[in-house]
């Protein structure tokens, strides 16, 4: 009786070992090196970022203590409120720059949504002339960055006269082909039985994108909206702006960077400003943008 | 031969009629896709094309372009000894950010893939964080300061390792390793993100049939079950990673000045912004762009072959 039940128990064992595991395939020791490792880079990679942020809190002696501490020991806000006071009296307030920034990246996010998500739809679920061909030219477009095409940009932004507005580089902005490449992925996996159910209830196409598939593909919405953002709240546009009040924030930055020692507290504190909206806005919507990003693959 | 030629004809014909009436019925496809052609046209494809015709041409804004024939790249590739250096430099950053970047993509992503979700989503964040910072990563130049403030050189004395402080952001020697380091912090971009996603999706059951199929560690598994599974994801950030290495411009400008040093830290793409928009020479500058453009467009079709043999 018991030679058999340990006999049964010699035939589980196998299995047994392979379930009570998480992960099959890991050694004790190479998961301890590897996530040492990792926080090792960890600690390196967000290291910068910290220090920017303590500098911002840093009343001006801790700011030029040698050697410097990593984190603030009394911090204030003292930099950012000097920043909207000094900042303030000067020709081109600093809120004029604020807003200069979020308009451009409202609107530029916005009508790329727009513009992106309609045109992904009908190249994911409907079979047209032409439509295939189209989207490997989007993807080929994927392959050469911006800096390629910005002469030639140039003058077409100049032919249409929108040199000097913010029209120039809010409507290339419309048309970037990295979000329309993520939405056509995105809506590839969305069921065309939805669609054909909508539209034998008779709604006609624009209802069926507005209505149905819009709010299925929301995750690619926010990807879409991210990298829109991250693109257009960064953009220093110092080649299509030129008068002080159009200018952007990541320029008038630069601007207080370029001031010198005096200004020290201040550029820290705009380089908080300028860093924290896209990561807060990564932060807020992570998990949706990974769901997109698993559709990102480049097929052949 | 006529015959074939015959039928080729109205074969082709038949086809095209196919495809129009096709078309007549998918009105309502163009219209939406209309907004999107329409800008994408004027804003990516129109854009490549002239540069292709304006790079064989004298052009300065000013006057119309006159056409000169291959003039504009001989005088690029035989006279111009900056842009050589430039083509250097940016291939240098490419050559060694690029793939070093990419891997390093690819093991946070499958390292972290393995942690419980909550690290996980923090561990996103922090590797994440630094390519959407925007331009903090002018922050070096603090670390790297060409006095003993600067904080490296501060390091440096004091461990005794030098006695004087060196100027890294001046010094031709120290200023593309520098910007090759700044670069790699920032290069966990879309392609992390993709892999991380990826990853997740790679199905659990393969793990184990393939530790029943006899994969002894965790590198074996990596190479016969998670990149064969990977592959679009792996091609998606390769061609991301391509197209930002190349496009090396913001890093060297910001840290090292533009123009910086000796040029040492100049790039191609610095070389465009100095012909087009300081010289207003766009006949030269398009030339530039068009060599860019060629040399991503084939890089990016020989690393995608090359890629489709992975885990075979």
């Amino acid at each position: 009786m018991s030679k058999k039940r340990k006999e049964a128990k010699r035939e589980k064992q196998p299995r047994h070992v392979i379930l009570k595991r998480r992960q099959p395939n890991r050694s004790r020791v190479g998961d301890f090196f590897v996530y040492f490792f990792l926080l090792l880079m960890a600690v390196a990679m967000v290291f910068p970022l910290v220090y920017a942020i303590e500098s911002a809190l840093k009343p001006l002696d801790e700011l030029f203590r040698f050697p410097p501490s990593i984190f603030a020991q009394n911090p204030t806000l003292d930099n950012f409120s000097d920043l909207f006071v000094t900042m303030g009296k000067s020709w081109v307030t600093f809120s004029r720059y604020i807003f200069n920034t979020v308009f451009i990246t409202v609107v530029g996010t916005f009508g790329h949504l727009i513009v992106a998500s309609m045109g992904a739809f009908v190249l994911a679920k409907y079979e047209f002339p032409g439509g295939q061909t189209f989207f490997k030219l989007v993807t080929v477009a994927l392959m050469f960055s911006g800096y390629v095409t910005s002469i030639p940009n140039y003058l077409i932004i100049n032919s249409l006269g929108w040199i000097d507005t913010y029209w120039a580089i809010i409507i290339p902005a419309f048309a970037m082909p990295t979000g329309l490449f993520l939405m056509k992925q995105f809506m590839e996996g969305l069921p065309t039985s939805l669609i054909e159910a909508a539209k034998i209830d008779g709604a006609n196409e624009w209802r069926v994108f507005s209505g149905i598939v819009m709010p299925n593909v929301k995750p690619a919405w926010l990807t879409l909206i991210i990298f829109a953002v991250q693109n257009l709240w960064n953009n220093k546009a110092a080649t299509f702006i030129y008068s002080e009040e159009k200018k952007t924030l990541v320029y008038a930055l630069q601007q207080i960077q370029s001031g010198g020692i005096a200004r020290t507290g201040q550029s820290a504190a705009v380089q908080v400003i300028v860093m924290a909206v896209p990561i807060c806005i990564f932060i807020l919507s992570e998990s949706q943008i990974l769901e997109t990003m698993a559709s990102s693959g480049l097929k052949d | 031969m006529k015959e074939y030629l015959q039928k080729y004809v109205t074969l082709r014909k038949h086809n095209f009629r196919v495809a129009v009436k096709k078309a007549k019925r998918a009105k309502m496809c163009y219209a939406f896709l209309a907004p999107y052609a329409i800008l994408f046209t004027l804003f990516y494809i129109l854009p490549v094309c002239s540069s292709i015709f304006f790079s064989f041409t004298y052009y300065n804004i000013l006057e119309s372009p006159r056409f000169i024939g291959l003039q504009n790249y001989i005088s690029l590739i035989l006279q111009d000894d900056i842009f050589l250096k430039g083509v250097k430099n940016t291939f240098m950053i490419a050559v060694i950010t690029g793939p070093l970047g990419y891997i390093m993509s690819f093991l946070f992503a499958w390292l972290i893939n393995e942690l419980p979700r909550w690290i996980r989503t923090i561990a996103v964040v922090v590797f994440y964080a630094p390519s959407i910072a925007g331009n903090v990563f002018v922050i070096f130049s603090v670390f790297f300061r060409g006095d003993a403030y600067g904080y490296v050189n501060a390091l440096l004395i004091e461990m005794g390792l030098i006695d004087a402080p060196i100027l890294f952001l001046t010094n031709p020697a120290y200023m593309l390793p520098i910007c090759m380091l700044v670069i790699l912090w920032m290069s966990l971009g879309m392609g992390f993100l993709s892999f991380v996603a990826g990853l997740q999706g790679v199905d659990r059951s393969q793990y184990e049939a393939g530790c029943i199929d006899g994969v002894k560690n965790r590198w074996q598994e990596l190479w016969f079950i998670t990149l064969p599974n990977m592959k679009p994801m792996l091609m998606f950030g390769a061609v991301m990673a391509i197209t930002q290495s190349f496009g090396v411009c913001d890093v060297t400008m910001a840290l090292c000045g533009y123009p910086s040093t000796d040029y040492a830290a100049r790039t191609v793409v610095t070389h465009l912004f100095d012909y087009g928009f300081s010289r207003f020479e766009m006949g030269y500058a398009s030339a530039i762009a068009t060599m860019l453009f060629l040399v991503m467009i084939l890089c990016n079709k020989a690393i995608q072959s090359l890629l489709r043999r992975v885990g075979t």
